[in-house]
């Protein structure tokens, strides 16, 4: 599998997923500048966590229109896998990518913990070495990450499957003292509706090394590799 | 023309002595401009006028040390061509009057000191002080400085991954707010500040210069009175997102070999860092106030040159190279401008508008600037207290209850999750233990760090405690499992022309100095705060420490967590025979008791190292994985936090069964120095109790891990679920109170 990651200028996750990607692909994903207009021809393209362009704005809202962005709406419409991690997962949502919008935590604070995580379908690229009803320990690290949807838009989501993980438990039960930010369901990411996007809060790449403390993030990357082979 | 009446020189800071010697360099009277350089430059915080002196006599060599104090930070070398840059600073006054952007442009300008020095910075901690819990500024005091640590380190993707936060109500008017950054750099590429190129290019990048934070270092040099809020102009704004941009785009430049010299622009910022570049270069400088980037209309130079305006640096280029740099600042998108050169004249030269607006000798105002010896009073040392003297209490389970939910031992998660600890993918020990583990970047190695001070020693008898503040950062690190390497300090203190402030800073020095030498430990950098005093009511002395140690392989550390039940719990180090029982200035007599008295626990920096050099050695050898240091609350209160972190429980047993009411109270809760807790395999104990015999370390088993319960003398108990609750809800619950 071959992958690129999108550094925009503020972006600081994209090293550590590089990281993540080369140790389950064997190679060291491209890196593309977000002034570049293409990105190379490649199966999976990452949008990192990070502040973007400092995100004083709504977050994402300026790297959306960023001019590597056409090229990765582009892509993921002809089906390139693309996953956005806590601000991937806004710049996505901001770009329309992926339905819903993400907001202010509840509790105001920058919240940076180990949550749980209940994977809601196996059924995808990201989540096949996942089993569903999974509860997996991942960690949050971000300020905006409070998911909303209008009714509508959560019925479609859960009628086609679109919930990818949820904040739960440790037995998986999905609870407001589970919820760190407020999310809508406990909604922690989504899928488009061909399930070839993923937005998600959490970071798996964080705990994909047991010398970190966890490697529940591991299977993600792990799983992509395989899938996109 | 402003005239330069004794009023304005008296507003510049500068006393009579001090503007008689600005006339006898120059010659003449100065313009407003060269008045203003003279003050920044000359300030406290600029010159260390008042403590020059004596820190002169702290040690800061060693063979691992590539850089002592002087220039932006330090740095140590830590093998295989690696090497680390670490400085403590502080931003205590602007964090008083506006906390959220003091505290976040204090974290800036550390970031920036290291990355200067072309060093990527891996690691933030903090050291805070606030008022009493009661005071009514407190609450909104934490708020605004945890927010402003964390919106600029997680914007910068650096991790905050440690720190220290006590209340005393002597902070109430005067908090600190001390921040810490380490960064790594290979030993060959290492920038440092002086300009010894003639004819070549000087350089401003980075954000455009406003009128924010004129005077800041004067302001940082003086004390507080009740209209400090009046003082706001003077504080900075941050912009991390730029100053993400400058520390890449610098380490972009920094791979190439275009740089002669570097220097962030921080206290005093366009004067400090050009005299400081040309004199430490032996050269002269020209420059155009013209080309410096301006984000107002119509600044002066007067402005121009005592603006605080973050995210800036200045440097000098091979001549030459402009085309080659410029291009790494515009793919990044901040200002590039060349304002001037480097001359052969050992003169500042500043035009504006086409005509010279200030012409002053370099190295008179950088390197004779005054230094003082104040006079001083050593501080009177308390008495002895006798444990003997301190009631028992009927529970001492209550007595842990207390301490565990006390404003200085509760937990700070509540901080720490508000900063983004994990980003960069190398922290293998987070917040919350004795030392934050921070691997090296591609490699087994880790960077363990610390952050200490125990100001109510400091109080009481100012050389002690100055022994314990080095001797608990060593020992902090020691109980990661990692060899202590070097420090930072951060010397806060109240007005230095009081003598009885001066002797505690004397006093403080001296002690340092002791423990430095005695645990091969030296200083590589440091700051000095001093004038920390609000309507003449000082702080206590403070002077924090910012230790780095190295692990060599992160496979064989240790952490405070017990792991498995049926581990032997065994206590290491104190006197053989007398494991225990210093009340005087503990944390028991001041919670419990409510009496903060007596002679702060004496530190043997010989026992100190023989038997921190032991128990490092066993972590090394990967006999042992858990370990604690022992320090605020004592033994009891070092049990439960072993307990709090893992979940599981331990008994204990006091031994020899004469221990009751006052003496096991002592046991419990005395806060005698240099000892550890470990937990290893029952199987192996009784080697390591031998090992320690034989070097002459006292040691001995006193329980046993397991159950959910922490037990005393199969007498006394309490849940660990109990005091999880304890001791985790108190900072949320204060923090949450309307």
């Amino acid at each position: 599998m071959k992958a690129a990651v999108v550094v925009f200028p503020a972006s600081n996750c994209d090293r550590d997923v590089a990281v993540a990607l080369e140790q389950s692909t064997g190679q060291a994903p491209a890196m593309v500048w977000h002034r570049d207009s293409e990105v190379p021809d490649v199966d999976l393209i990452v949008l990192p966590g990070g502040f973007s362009y400092g995100d004083y704005l709504r977050c994402g809202a300026m790297a959306c229109h960023s001019p590597i962005m056409r090229d990765v709406v582009d892509r993921a419409r002809r089906g390139v896998r693309v996953l956005g991690i806590c601000n991937g997962f806004q710049i996505l949502a901001e770009a329309g990518l992926l339905p819903g919008v993400l907001m202010r935590n509840a509790g105001i604070r920058f919240i940076c913990r180990d949550v749980h995580l209940r994977v809601e379908t196996a059924d995808s690229d990201f989540t096949g070495r996942y089993a569903a009803g999974q509860v997996v320990r991942i960690p949050v690290a971000h300020h905006d990450g409070n998911y909303f949807a209008d009714a509508d838009t959560q019925a479609r989501l859960e009628d086609n499957g679109q919930v990818a993980f949820r904040y739960s438990d440790e037995t998986g039960d999905v609870t407001d003292d589970a919820n760190p930010n407020g999310s809508v369901g406990g909604i922690a990411g989504v899928f488009n509706e061909g399930r070839t996007v993923l937005g998600m809060m959490p970071h798996p790449e964080r705990l994909a090394d047991p010398a970190l403390g966890g490697t529940d993030g591991r299977p993600m990357f792990d799983g992509l590799a395989a899938a996109l082979d | 023309m402003t005239a330069i009446t004794p009023d304005v020189v008296a507003q510049h800071g500068l006393d009579e002595t001090e503007y008689a010697k600005v006339l006898e360099i120059l010659g003449r009277e100065p313009n407003l401009t060269e008045l203003g350089i003279f003050s920044v430059m000359w300030s406290e915080h600029c010159s260390y006028k008042s403590s020059k002196k004596w820190l002169k006599t702290l040690p800061t060599t060693a063979p691992w040390v590539i850089c002592g104090p002087g220039e932006n930070a330090g740095v140590i070398d830590i093998g295989d061509g690696q090497a680390v840059v670490f400085k403590m600073e502080s931003h205590n006054h602007p964090s008083f009057i506006e906390p959220y952007q003091g505290a976040a442009t204090g974290v800036g300008g550390i970031m920036r000191d290291v990355f200067t020095m072309g060093a990527r910075p891996v690691a933030n901690l903090n050291a805070l002080r606030f008022g009493s819990p009661d005071h009514p500024k407190t609450r909104h005091l934490i708020a605004g400085v945890v927010a402003g640590i964390g919106g600029y380190g997680n914007c910068m993707g650096v991790p905050t991954v440690g720190g220290e936060c006590q209340f005393d109500p002597a902070y109430n008017g005067n908090i600190l707010v001390n921040a810490m950054t380490v960064g790594t750099v290979d030993a060959d590429r290492i920038f440092y500040s002086a300009a010894a190129t003639v004819g070549a290019p000087l350089v401003y990048v980075g954000s455009k210069t406003g009128r924010d934070g004129i005077h800041g270092a004067t302001m940082a040099s003086a004390e507080f009175s009740e209209d400090a809020d009046e003082k706001r102009p003077t504080v900075q704004v941050g912009d991390p997102f730029t100053e993400k941009l400058l520390l890449e785009a610098c380490l972009e430049l920094m791979a190439t070999d275009a740089i002669v010299a570097i220097q962030d622009m921080g206290a005093a910022g366009l004067t400090s860092s050009s005299f400081e570049m040309a004199s430490k270069g032996g050269v002269g400088i020209e420059m155009n106030l013209d080309a410096v980037p301006q984000r107002e209309a119509a600044m002066t130079p007067y402005e121009m040159m005592l603006s605080e305006s973050q995210e800036r640096m200045l440097m000098v280029l091979k001549p030459g190279r402009e085309d080659q740099a410029r291009a790494i600042f515009e793919k990044w998108e901040l200002d590039f401008a060349v304002i001037g050169r480097t001359t052969d004249t050992g003169r500042m030269v500043l035009t504006h508008d086409g005509a010279v607006v200030a012409d002053l000798p370099i190295d008179p105002l950088a390197l004779a600037s005054p230094e003082y010896d104040r006079p001083w009073t050593p501080t009177p040392r308390p008495a002895v207290l006798d444990a003997a003297s301190v009631q028992a209490p009927n529970d001492p389970m209550a007595a842990l209850r207390r301490l565990m939910g006390c404003p200085d031992v509760a937990s700070k998660r509540w901080i720490w999750e508000q900063y983004d600890h994990m980003v960069m993918g190398d922290t293998v020990q987070r917040p919350g233990g004795d030392a934050a583990v921070v691997r090296v970047h591609g490699t087994a190695k880790g960077l363990a760090m610390t952050s200490d001070c125990t100001p109510r020693y400091c109080v009481a008898d100012p050389a002690e405690g100055g022994r314990q503040v080095v001797a608990e950062a060593w020992r902090n690190l020691t109980a990661a499992g990692a060899r202590p390497l070097a420090i930072t300090d951060n010397l806060n203190f109240g007005n230095p022309e009081k003598p009885e402030i001066m002797g505690q800073f004397v006093g403080c020095i001296q002690g340092m100095a002791e423990a430095c030498a005695v645990l091969e430990f030296p200083v590589v950098s440091g700051n000095v705060s001093l004038y920390n005093e609000t309507s003449g009511q000082a702080i206590l002395p403070t002077p924090t420490i910012g230790g780095v140690g190295l692990i060599a392989d992160v496979a064989r550390m240790a952490t405070i967590a017990f792991r498995t039940p049926g581990e032997a719990v065994i206590l290491i180090g104190g006197a053989d025979g007398d494991d225990g029982g210093w009340l005087g200035r503990s944390l028991y007599l001041r919670e419990v008791v409510g009496r903060d008295d007596g002679a702060p626990p004496p530190v043997d920096l010989a026992t100190e190292r023989r038997v921190g050099d032991f128990v490092r050695g066993l972590i090394e050898a990967g006999r042992v994985a858990t370990c604690h240091d022992l320090s605020d609350g004592g033994l009891l209160v070092a049990v439960a936090e072993m307990a709090v972190a893992s979940g599981i429980g331990a008994d204990i047993d006091a031994g020899a069964g004469d221990r009751d009411g006052s003496s096991l109270t002592a046991w419990l809760f005395g806060e005698d120095q240099g000892r550890y807790l470990l937990a290893v395999p029952e199987a192996d104990a009784s080697a390591v109790i031998g090992d320690a015999e034989r070097a002459g370390v006292a040691a001995r088993r006193i329980g046993v891990t397991g159950g959910d319960r922490l037990t005393l003398n199969g007498r006394h108990a309490i849940s660990v679920a109990e005091l999880t609750d304890i001791h985790e809800t108190w900072l949320p619950d204060y923090m949450a109170r309307p």
